[in-house]
């Protein structure tokens, strides 16, 4: 059956201020719908959007689709029991940086080191948005918020390097306005066997407006990000004439013509390499430095957590002398009374 | 000496030793050979929290409790007529629980200066200090006896000394008469990958029992004829075994899978542990990063339509409280299952104690009413959690299911039920509707909900921790909410439109009614039993039914002049019934020692009312 972006569409009003990041990432996902459907071969019903509380949490209620709106911090938890009770579905967990980081942060690293296959949408705004603006795990130093009225003394997290630290198999990021890109992130993650961690760089125009703005501008988007694409050379800028070599150990942004440097000497990005080296440098590219990493930095196979768990419920099953319960309450030892 | 067999009822053993001296397999080996020969058996292992504590110190005693008999055994004894001291902090821990006059079989080589100090002695003379000379000592040198046994077994000393548990083993089914063969066949198949100790272990096992006959130290040896039991096919089990087949009956009956998503916490593990062990019954086992993922994979399992069970104890069922809300409120079957521990807080972990029901019953925010059930004895535990599925599945709704470290680690023989013995479990899952869902709409008997699982086409819906109208949208109106409040408690309390009777055991009505529910209820039935042969007029209520209340607890409750509340904590279920059924005066008998009652402490209490 061929979907439209309607068909995901709930009867719910959308809840969020307007010129909040999330209503970008809600197109992106009903535009990526369709095409996951059709390319995975799974019907609307096998769709559930699962995700814990703050306001990007509202999101299944958005979706006419299975959806499961949980408690703080345990979407991960919650999308796991599913995955696990019923490998056909697909899992969609939509999470922020203060659920999935802070109170949830021991169930989401627990979730990708066991590379169970659900897909995460990661909504970093830098802040409490729900509670109405307090500073989050992924809030810069010095932020000034309600609960840090002098600016937090406490460095951030940073998402990607939290995903590669627990052995995450795939990592992407984009921005909420790039509909385009999320869909062929969402696709991509949809495909992955594994946990796919989406980061959405999202803006919250009313408590931490701007926060990714530096890099988000439309004038000085092209320059200060590089959208990475598996095969091709890491290439960006508005002329497209800069690019990312390995200098020694390190990466270095070159431009492209100055110092007898050309398309050949540009690393092409490889992102099923088992090797997280280059991936954790892509991941921790910062602004002036480097251009912030977007696309699908990583994506590699792995075994995932609930095939081995069905597989070895079907193995022990079918070597097993005993069938059935009235089996194994007569097993081992026993005795008769005349 | 001449050597006597006197036949007796029953008799109880207290195997006591360092934590590493293998104490809870000895006990465990004594009690299954026993129940194997047929004898009425319960189990009480009385282990410290530390694997190995100090060595030698009185914190480091282990024991482990039987009570066997050819009549009816309920308890573990409250004393012992053998006490197995392998080293003077045992005696010293353990003196206490032995039966004026009682055996004691001490192990001579290990009353040495240094241990008798270690075990906070004041003088080198432990027997006079405890004033057991009127007591039957059994002083043998069992350390360097099992040496001797195993010298040429070609063993290495460390594991020749730790064979001195099988060597006094020995010694016991001599002064039993308890036949060696049950032992030697669970020798051959524990070590069937280590064939070289077989020998060895039935050597020393055979040596011990002969050593008891040569030294005529012990005049009489007893002999306990088997029960008579109800014909039919028996096995052993602990607690925490049969909650897990319960669990895994239930899911059979009902052809949902089994999910279990659990975190290890002392003395609930041990369920985990066999469910993992049962995947050839289709049981799915997380072991999750912590409880509250633990509880939180079974709610979304149950969501996606498994039966979903999560286990845990005390400090675990604080850790799941604001998902249990979650659960409640979204209104899925669950199970969860709380191995009750003495707390507060991490309390004593390996004691037992019945602390656990005002938090089961009422440790969530908001309005949210669960039902609450208790286990009575280690076999019942199969009971319990079955019908806890059951009620969980076919109402849509979160039961707790409390046993404790005493039912979980105690053991008792059990007759094996048929599975047709047990009804179906049907729960109301939908494949189709007309019109648009109402994942909230009930049913107008049981008020439960419909299941619509995730994978159906046309019942897409959303559920979730936000109140909700009956068609699943988003509500914070006030009148909606308190209908919702008020449907979900609704739903709990017609369960007891479901659930069996009241029983009272001993008199219908009369001067006294002993109440107790859960786990005491070995212990109360004997105290009951006793005070019916003193001509007393009692009779005995046990709950397994907390919330609801069986319908007829006030029938029951109205013919009796008095009543006693008896519980293993500061008065939780008699507070609880002061609120339910407020008609009556309710006398109480606590306990919070982290110990089970003693029966003797029971017939007091009710005598002296």
């Amino acid at each position: 059956m061929k979907y439209t972006s309607q068909d995901f569409k709930s009867d719910q009003e959308v809840r969020w201020c307007p010129g909040c990041g999330d209503h970008a990432v809600l197109a992106s996902v009903l535009r990526a719908m369709p095409e996951i459907c059709e390319e995975l071969n799974i019907s609307k019903e096998q769709l559930v959007f699962v995700s814990g509380i703050g306001c990007s949490s509202r999101f299944p209620y958005y979706m006419n689709t299975y959806g499961f709106h949980g408690i703080h911090g345990r979407a991960t938890a919650l999308s796991t029991g599913i995955k696990v009770a019923n490998p056909q579905l697909s899992v969609w967990q939509m999470t922020g940086d203060g659920d999935a980081l802070a109170i949830g942060g021991n169930h989401f690293i627990h979730a990708i080191r066991r590379n169970i296959d659900i897909n995460i949408i990661l909504f970093n705004n830098r802040i409490y948005g729900l509670t109405k603006g307090q500073y989050s795990p992924t809030s810069k130093y010095g932020l000034v918020t309600k609960t840090s009225p002098y600016g937090t003394v406490e460095e951030p997290f940073i998402p990607g390097q939290l995903v590669l630290g627990a052995r995450g198999t795939f990592f992407a990021r984009s921005l909420d306005s790039e509909l385009k890109l999320n869909q062929e992130i969402m696709l991509q993650a949809a495909k992955h066997k594994g946990t796919s961690v989406m980061e959405m760089l999202v803006n919250c125009v009313i408590f931490n407006d701007g926060t990714h703005l530096d890099i988000s501008e439309k004038s000085v988007r092209a320059d200060r990000t590089i959208v990475l694409r598996h095969g091709e050379p890491m290439i960006f800028g508005k002329e497209r004439d800069k690019g990312i070599v390995l200098d020694g150990l390190n990466l270095k942004v070159v431009k492209l013509g100055e110092n007898g440097v050309t398309e050949k000497d540009i690393l092409v990005h490889d992102a099923h390499s088992d090797n997280i080296g280059i991936h954790s440098q892509l991941v921790n590219m910062r602004y002036p430095d480097f251009p912030v990493a977007l696309g699908v930095i990583r994506d590699v196979e792995a075994k995932t957590y609930e095939t081995e768990v069905h597989r070895q419920v079907a193995d022990v099953a079918q070597k097993a002398k005993i069938k059935n319960m009235e089996q194994l309450l007569h097993s081992g030892a026993t005795w008769s009374v005349k | 000496m001449e050597h006597k067999i006197i036949d007796t009822q029953e008799v109880v053993i207290r195997f006591t030793g360092d934590s590493g001296d293998g104490m809870q397999l000895t006990g465990t080996l004594f009690a299954d050979a026993s129940a194997l020969y047929g004898n009425e058996i319960s189990t009480f292992p009385d282990y410290p929290a530390e694997i190995r504590a100090p060595q030698g110190t009185v914190a480091g005693v282990s024991g482990f409790q039987v009570h066997i008999g050819q009549t009816e055994v309920k308890t573990p004894g409250d004393y012992c007529d053998v006490l197995v001291a392998m080293n003077p902090a045992a005696l010293k821990a353990n003196a206490k629980w032995a039966k004026p006059g009682a055996s004691i079989i001490i192990d001579t080589d290990s009353f040495d200066e240094k241990n008798i100090e270690k075990a906070g002695f004041k003088t080198m003379d432990p027997i006079a200090e405890l004033k057991l000379e009127d007591y039957h000592i059994i002083a043998a040198p069992i350390t360097t006896l099992t040496k001797e046994s195993l010298k040429d077994s070609g063993l290495d000393n460390k594991a020749i000394v730790r064979s001195k548990n099988m060597f006094t083993l020995g010694m016991c089914y001599f002064m039993f008469n308890r036949p060696l063969h049950f032992t030697e066949a669970y020798l051959e198949k524990k070590f069937a990958k280590k064939p070289q100790l077989i020998g060895p272990n039935k050597k020393v096992l055979n040596d011990g029992y002969n050593y008891a006959h040569n030294i005529h130290a012990i005049p009489n040896t007893y002999r306990i004829e088997p029960a008579k039991q109800a014909s039919g096919e028996y096995r052993n089990i602990s607690g925490n075994v049969a909650t897990a087949w319960g669990l895994l009956a239930a899911s059979e009956k009902s052809g949902r899978p089994l999910f279990c998503g659990s975190y290890p916490i002392t003395p609930a593990t041990v369920i985990l542990e066999e469910l993992a062990i049962h995947k050839e019954l289709g049981a799915k086992t997380v072991q999750c990063e912590d409880e509250i993922s633990g509880i939180c994979t079974a709610i979304g399992a149950a969501y996606a339509g498994n039966l979903a069970v999560t286990t845990t104890s005390g400090p675990g069922l604080s850790l799941k409280s604001e998902a249990l809300g979650l659960a409640m409120i979204t209104e899925l079957p669950l199970v969860i299952v709380d191995v009750q521990r003495s707390g507060p807080s991490t309390g004593i972990p390996t004691k037992t104690e019945q602390t656990d029901l005002n938090q089961a019953l009422y440790g969530r925010n908001g309005e949210c009413p669960i039902m609450v059930m208790a286990a009575k004895t280690p076999s019942d535990c199969f009971n319990a959690a079955f019908y806890a599925a059951k009620y969980a599945l076919e109402h849509m709704m979160p039961v707790i299911l409390l046993t404790e470290g005493y039912l979980g680690n105690g053991s008792e023989p059990w007759k094996i039920p048929s599975m047709d013995e047990f009804p179906a479990i049907n729960p109301p899952i939908i494949k189709e509707c007309e019109g648009k869902f109402k994942p909230f709409e009930r049913d107008a008997v049981s008020f439960a909900r419909k299941w619509a699982l995730p994978g159906t086409p046309g019942l897409e819906h959303r559920v979730g921790g936000l109140e909700k109208s009956e068609a699943g949208a988003i509500s914070s109106d006030p009148l909606v909410h308190q209908r919702m409040v008020a449907a979900r408690a609704e739903k709990v309390a017609r369960v007891a439109n479901y659930i069996p009777d009241l029983e009272v055991m001993g008199k219908e009505s009369g001067d006294v009614l002993i109440v107790g529910w859960g786990g005491t209820f070995g212990h109360l039935y004997t105290a009951t039993k006793q005070l019916l042969d003193e001509g007393k007029s009692v009779g005995l209520a046990h709950f397994e039914y907390i919330n609801p209340l069986p319908k007829n607890t006030a029938d029951v409750f109205k013919k009796f002049k008095k009543i006693i509340v008896c519980e293993l904590n500061s008065g939780h279920f008699v507070n609880y019934l002061r609120a339910k059924e407020p008609d009556f005066k309710y006398l109480q008998l606590n306990k919070v020692q982290g110990q089970p009652f003693v029966v003797h402490e029971i017939v007091e209490a009710v005598r002296a009312l």
